[in-house]
């Protein structure tokens, strides 16, 4: 099995759907001849062409509103957010149409888009290029919001995603684009979006995390090992709707629960988590539930010292972790 | 640098406090005098203020802890202090600030996790007895599981109610050895049904009084009935005009009290303690009355009670029971009684063997007031009669003064009214 790159993981994924699927096409700025400006869809302008493979103009309403079009038409739209914090103008296009069509039209219609969307920080990106924007989107049923952690879970989750006969968000860390390699088969397969995974077994804590933050986790824990102590890592893989059966079990197997991710803490995906768990397993758990995110500040910071603050690093997660497997 | 602040006695009798609540934190600034908690000791809620200008660097004793008197509670970074600090070489006082911060203090009050507490429910079993491994001892779940997976418990326990926390902290004084703590409370069986009632600290208190006394002062216990005819009369006329001069309720209480403080001025032993080489008469007559609320018994303090008149008796009575009731009493209020009437009669006993309140040495009772046949002159008359009860310390009192005490308290009730 070969080892590739998160980001050949997203490249793998559209081309085979490209290849298995005339209907899938692939639309957003600088996605064609330039490949993507972090190159996530390098090559399939030459392989597939210009009909298939769109450069649009800077406008992520139409990119989206297009697409939405296309997929009402029998089309099955990937459209490239070039960095998150630039999906602001088609909110409206993505909670009030994409969400909605099926329910709206009773079934006759539905929406097989998925937006791919690079989020996070940790790349010097600052205000307009740092943003984890997830949460406000894990609020809007009729949407499923998927953020992969792993090379193989990204080609798993976005081969499923465009599967997917309703709109899927599909987040990226782009801090993961070439920081994370791992396994992936070559040949054709689909992860369950819906469905999360647990990452590293263990008796003392449980940690719930995704995307970058997982893999801070994963590191602590190997550190915390040493300790004497061993963590029972879950990755979501999907953010809304959360896998609760997931969630409780993996609650209920140490009672000490700590939620991580890198988006600001009030209001994010952890509180919903949290309150998973507590409606549904109180009478399991050994210690108050944690959570170690973003500081509730507006943006990103541009200044080096102040990003690394922000920023969640192995050794803010090893002492969260500690703290509660000590507790 | 920090200075100590110890657990204050609290009244003369106090040998321990249980803070109940902190009100401030590590790293406030507190001026000298300001309150920095609540103890709730000997049956009183006090404030403790601060003896120094300063801030607070560490909190040692937890909320709902109780330690002797003297016991260090918590630091403060005097001001007064650092000012002197120049002189100080600077590692010895580094030394001395590590000495404070290098054993952090965790709080050990037992909490249970939901977790833990499912599985003991389940498994029945006794928490007390399992050792925790978590911050400050906690007991993890991980803990139960091994004990569980260990089979250590396999035999089901009887659980009783049991609160460690009290059988550590409680420090008895050296002359009188708990008799409590003697009698270990796993002896006694609890079968299904019983209803088993938490000690709180305000029954604890009452019960090791109660104990102290009965164990060190050999009581001994007469009576003398008295004829308050004339003084139900008198309280008749008065009570009207009095509810509506003063708004208050003229009870038999304070003619009862001012009988007996006129007594005690003619017998002043009987306001004394005992102090083991010597007895020492107090000079102010300080009436302790007892004061029950539904679930204890509070004894506040009139002050100079011979210096009060009815009026003056009966609104520090009102303000007594009123603060009673209220949970309002002061360290002031309960201590230095130099001796205690308590008034039985008011739920309608005719006889008591009251129990002597220490370092008092004696305690009388007012019974029920009741109307009986009585021999006066050769002829029945149907008078209003009261029995009066004393239960006396024998190492300092004796039968002829005690007599003669409650004829001198004896006669002046029965002149009121005359």
């Amino acid at each position: 099995m070969a080892i590739i790159s998160y980001i050949d993981a997203v490249t793998a994924a559209i081309q085979e759907e490209m290849k298995l699927d005339p209907k899938v096409f692939v639309l957003g700025e600088d996605v064609g001849v330039r490949g993507g400006v972090f190159r996530a869809t390098q090559g399939l302008y030459e392989q597939f062409g210009e009909q298939r493979v769109i450069d649009t103009p800077l406008a992520e309403s139409a990119i989206v509103g297009v697409a939405i079009g296309a997929a009402a038409y029998g089309m099955r739209p990937i459209a490239e957010i070039q960095f998150a914090d630039f999906i602001m103008p088609a909110v409206n296009q993505i909670v009030s149409e994409a969400a909605k069509i099926r329910y709206r039209s009773n079934g006759d219609w539905n929406c097989p888009l998925v937006i791919r969307a690079p989020y996070g920080g940790g790349i010097h990106g600052a205000l307009y290029h740092s943003q984890s924007v997830e949460a406000m989107f894990c609020n809007t049923p009729g949407l499923k919001v998927v953020a992969p952690s792993t090379p193989y879970d990204v080609k798993g989750l976005l081969k499923a995603a465009i599967r997917d006969p309703d709109p899927v968000l599909f987040f990226e860390h782009k801090r993961c684009y070439r920081l994370i390699k791992g396994e992936v088969p070559e040949a054709d397969y689909v992860l369950p979006i819906g469905k999360a995974d647990v990452k590293r077994n263990g008796e003392d804590i449980t940690v719930i995390s995704y995307g970058l933050t997982l893999h801070f986790a994963l590191q602590a824990a190997e550190k915390l090992q040493t300790d004497g102590y061993s963590a029972h890592v879950l990755d979501l893989r999907t953010l809304y709707p959360l896998d609760k059966e997931a969630i409780i079990e993996a609650a209920k197997k140490t009672g000490k629960v700590l939620i991580i991710h890198e988006d600001n803490k009030e209001g994010g995906i952890a509180g919903e988590v949290a309150a998973v768990i507590a409606e549904e397993c109180l009478f399991d758990l050994d210690a108050p539930i944690k959570r170690l995110c973003g500081p509730d500040v507006p943006a990103m910071p541009y200044s080096p010292p102040l990003e690394k603050f922000f920023m969640l690093n192995p050794d803010k997660v090893y002492q969260a972790m500690k703290e509660l497997a000590e507790f | 640098m920090a200075e100590k602040v110890l657990m204050p006695q609290l009244g003369e009798s106090v040998t321990e406090g249980t803070i109940s609540k902190w009100l401030v934190k590590v790293g406030d600034t507190v001026n000298k005098y300001d309150p920095i908690c609540e103890v709730n000791t000997d049956k009183v809620n006090a404030e403790v203020p601060s003896s120094f200008t300063g801030t607070v660097t560490e909190i040692v004793v937890g909320e709902g802890e109780t330690v002797a008197v003297g016991t260090l509670i918590c630091y403060i970074s005097s001001v007064d202090a650092d000012a002197n600090r120049s002189g100080v070489p600077a590692e010895t006082m580094t030394n001395q600030l590590d000495q404070h911060h290098t054993t952090p203090i965790i709080p050990t009050k037992q909490r249970y996790s939901p977790a833990v507490l499912k599985l003991a429910q389940e498994h029945n079993l006794d928490l007390t007895r399992l050792t925790g491994t978590g911050a400050g001892g906690r007991i993890t779940r991980k803990d139960v599981l091994t004990v569980l997976e260990s089979g250590l418990q396999q035999a089901p326990v009887v659980t009783v109610v049991k609160q460690p926390q009290d059988a550590s902290t409680f420090v008895p004084t050296p002359k009188s050895p708990s008799p409590l703590t003697s009698k270990k409370t796993s002896e006694i069986p609890v079968t299904m049904g019983d209803q088993e009632i938490p000690v709180t600290s305000i029954r604890k208190t009452i019960a090791n009084r109660m104990v102290q006394s009965k164990h060190e002062a050999p009581h001994a216990w007469t009576m003398t009935e008295v004829d308050v005819t004339g003084l139900v009369r008198h309280r008749e006329q008065l009570r009207d005009q009095f509810k509506k001069n003063e708004g208050l309720n003229l009870t038999y209480l304070p003619f009862f009290i001012k009988a007996v403080v006129e007594a005690i001025k003619e017998y002043p032993i009987l306001n004394s303690v005992w102090a083991e080489d010597r007895i020492i008469i107090k000079k102010g007559i300080h009436i302790s009355i007892a004061v029950a609320t539904d679930d204890a018994l509070f004894v506040p303090v009139i002050r100079d009670a011979d210096q009060k008149n009815i009026l003056g008796l009966a609104k520090s009575i009102d303000e007594l029971v009123r603060k009673t009731r209220e949970g309002k009493l002061t360290v002031d209020d309960i201590t230095g009684g130099t001796f205690t009437c308590n008034n039985t009669g008011s739920f309608g006993s005719v006889l008591s063997a009251p129990i002597i309140n220490p370092p008092q040495v004696a305690i009388l009772t007012m019974e029920a007031i009741v109307k009986r046949p009585v021999v006066i002159d050769n002829m029945i008359a149907i008078r209003d009669m009261v029995n009066l009860c004393l239960s006396l310390d024998h190492r300092v009192l004796d039968g002829l003064v005690c007599g003669k005490f409650l004829q001198s308290v004896k006669k002046n009730l029965e002149g009121y009214g005359l």
